[in-house]
């Protein structure tokens, strides 16, 4: 298998710093870092659960009726998702709130299955999404880092900066807990990247 | 200062191109063309040659801002001594600001001076004067009490993110002064606003310290809490009249009080050309228009019965319209734009002041907002003279 299936979802052809999908969630879900850890592996899984399915099914999808299909796939994983997160970690799920549900109209997920599963065979294919939707959950989880770290003072949910700090005058940022300031951290990843890989850069 | 001369000249060699301290080369010639007049001549093709070039544009604005910064130092042990009920002379009052201002100062510049010449040798430009503006105006638009590593992070967002990834000097969209103080107020929001920002050492101050009846409130929030105009108060208790509000002595950021040391910047801004007339004429309008329409069938009491003319000295309207909503860069660039900008900045300041139950001042997202238009409004009267014009022309 071509290693750049796994590969370059992480680095040249990121799902959120270069093709600038899923910044919705990207920006909805960071304030706290549980729940970004939990966005991530729900999308990673189900970006890669579906590619599969409709990798084993790209045979008999009639074209005509293709996004259909892969919207009840990627819908069915959801709903899986959605209610193992109900069962198991109801807290992060009620933080989460809506935006597992709208996991569906995630770009991510749409874009790899017909960019990909569709052409190609089953286990690629389920590479590709996992790979996708983890390059979209390293990025989520950068940005949570910052914004729990600097907005809340803590990492899990565990006081990180001091009380002496405090004391000394410091205080958390409100600005990092909106969401404008998750989208100058996406900018600021993007502006790291490029600069260190100047292919990226648009002339 | 022939010595000068000389010394300049023999470091030349070694911050050219090659030299030994060559990738310094910007900084090199900030300080050289920051000294001595450039050397370098135009050639070839028309060129305007006029004696108002950048450095000399931003001298003029410092000029015109220092009435309203030496005020508001004047300001600050002012309002000190009437919260303390200390029996200060007008040069002690004077002189417990200036060391209390001149800390932002410092900061502002230091903070802000070193990310432009650092931005500006990395990508190999010259240093530009920008910064001078901004760093004047920063200090004078934050509360006194603001504490300097605040001040130094909002200078670096405003610089960073307002600024240099645009391009530098010129390039901005948003004001960058104004964008500092919007990084405060929403990072950092009790720290500028509330009721003990505003007077030096007031939130620090023991118990029975302050005087009897002391209200840390501007005139601003006063007026947006419900009370009739005759009912504000300055901050020892004592009433303060319209006379008191247009030369100042009251609460609030340190250059935005006196409406008559802001009249004197916007006089020498104004005889200069430096900043447009019809900006700030229209923001005026724009202000009194909203401020009169709230008051058909406003309730006795409230912040909309105001007579219209008070939304113009309090708070930090004077202020944003004559040095912030006039940036030559961030405004409207079309004759016609300038009147629509400057009358829609009026408007929204005072729309925002009366309807928005979240904060009283609204001058700051006010002419944020307007910024992010001006393009659009100079798209639509370009586009409208070209429209007119056709109609005048037989196409054929």
């Amino acid at each position: 298998m071509d290693k750049n299936i796994y590969l370059k979802p992480f680095w040249t052809s990121n799902p959120v710093t270069v093709l600038v999908l899923g910044i919705c969630s990207a920006l909805a879900v960071t304030v706290k870092l549980e729940a970004a850890c939990v966005m991530a592996i729900s999308v990673t899984l189900v970006t890669g659960f579906s590619s599969l399915l409709v990798s084993l099914l790209r045979n008999t999808i009639p074209n005509r009726i293709r996004i259909i299909v892969q919207l009840i796939v990627a819908a069915l994983f959801v709903i899986l998702v959605e209610q193992v997160l109900k069962a198991y970690v109801y807290e992060v799920s009620k933080q989460l709130s809506v935006f597992v549900g709208l996991i569906i109209t995630n770009c991510i997920i749409m874009g790899r299955i017909e960019a990909f599963a569709l052409g190609n065979k089953p286990f690629p294919s389920f590479v590709d999404g996992i790979a996708n939707g983890a390059g979209y959950g390293v990025i989520l989880v950068v940005i949570a880092f910052f914004r729990e770290l600097l907005g809340s003072g803590s990492i899990f949910g565990f006081k990180i900066i001091p009380d002496a700090a405090y004391q000394a005058g410091y205080m958390n940022n409100g600005l990092l807990i909106l969401p404008p300031m998750a989208l100058i951290l996406v900018g600021c990843i993007v502006w790291i990247q490029r600069s260190i890989n100047k292919d990226l850069q648009e002339k | 200062m022939k010595g000068l001369i000389n010394l300049v000249n023999n470091l030349r060699p070694s911050f050219e191109k090659g030299g030994k301290f060559g990738f310094l080369h910007s900084t090199f010639d900030a300080f050289d063309s920051f000294l001595f007049v450039p050397k370098t001549t135009t050639c070839c093709g028309a060129h305007v040659r006029d004696c108002m070039d950048l450095k000399r544009v931003m001298t003029v604005v410092i000029v015109a801002l220092a009435p309203a910064m030496l005020f508001g130092m004047w300001n600050v042990g002012e309002q000190h001594s009437l919260a303390f009920g200390l029996d200060m002379t007008f040069w002690g009052k004077f002189w417990y600001g200036f060391l209390r201002v001149l800390p932002l100062i410092i900061v502002s510049y230091v903070v802000g001076l070193s990310i432009e010449f650092a931005s500006a040798q990395i990508r190999g430009h010259e240093v530009n004067e920008g910064f001078l503006v901004s760093g004047m105006i920063i200090p004078m638009i934050m509360p006194v009490d603001v504490p300097l590593w605040i001040l130094a992070v909002a200078v670096a967002f405003a610089v960073i993110f307002g600024k240099e990834i645009f391009g530098g000097t010129g390039m901005n969209i948003w004001n960058p002064a104004l964008l500092a103080r919007a990084f405060v107020f929403f990072s950092y929001p009790t720290k500028i606003s509330g009721d003990t920002v505003w007077v030096k050492g007031v939130a620090k101050a023991a118990n029975g310290e302050l005087v009897d009846g002391f209200s840390g409130a501007t005139a601003l929030s006063q007026a947006g809490s419900g009370i009739a105009p005759d009912a504000i108060h300055d901050v020892a208790g004592g009433s303060l009249d319209t006379m008191r509000m247009i030369i100042g002595d009251m609460a609030g950021s340190i250059g935005e009080t006196s409406v008559i040391a802001i009249a004197l910047g916007a006089i020498i801004l104004i005889y200069t050309g430096i900043a447009s007339w019809k900006i700030m004429v229209s923001g005026v309008v724009g202000a009194l228009a909203i401020g009169a329409l709230a008051n058909i069938g406003a309730e006795p009491g409230t912040f909309a019965a105001f007579p219209p003319y008070y939304h113009l000295i309090m708070g930090g309207f004077a202020f944003g319209i004559v040095f912030m909503a006039t940036d030559p860069v961030t405004s409207a660039q079309t004759e016609c734009g300038k009147w629509i900008y400057g009358f829609l900045v009026g408007a929204m300041a005072v729309i925002i002041r009366l309807w928005n139950p979240g904060y009283p001042e609204g001058m700051m997202l006010s002419i944020l907002l307007m910024n992010t238009f001006a393009p659009l409004i100079d798209h639509f009267v370009v586009s409208r003279n070209i429209k007119r014009r056709m109609k005048r022309t037989v196409v054929k």
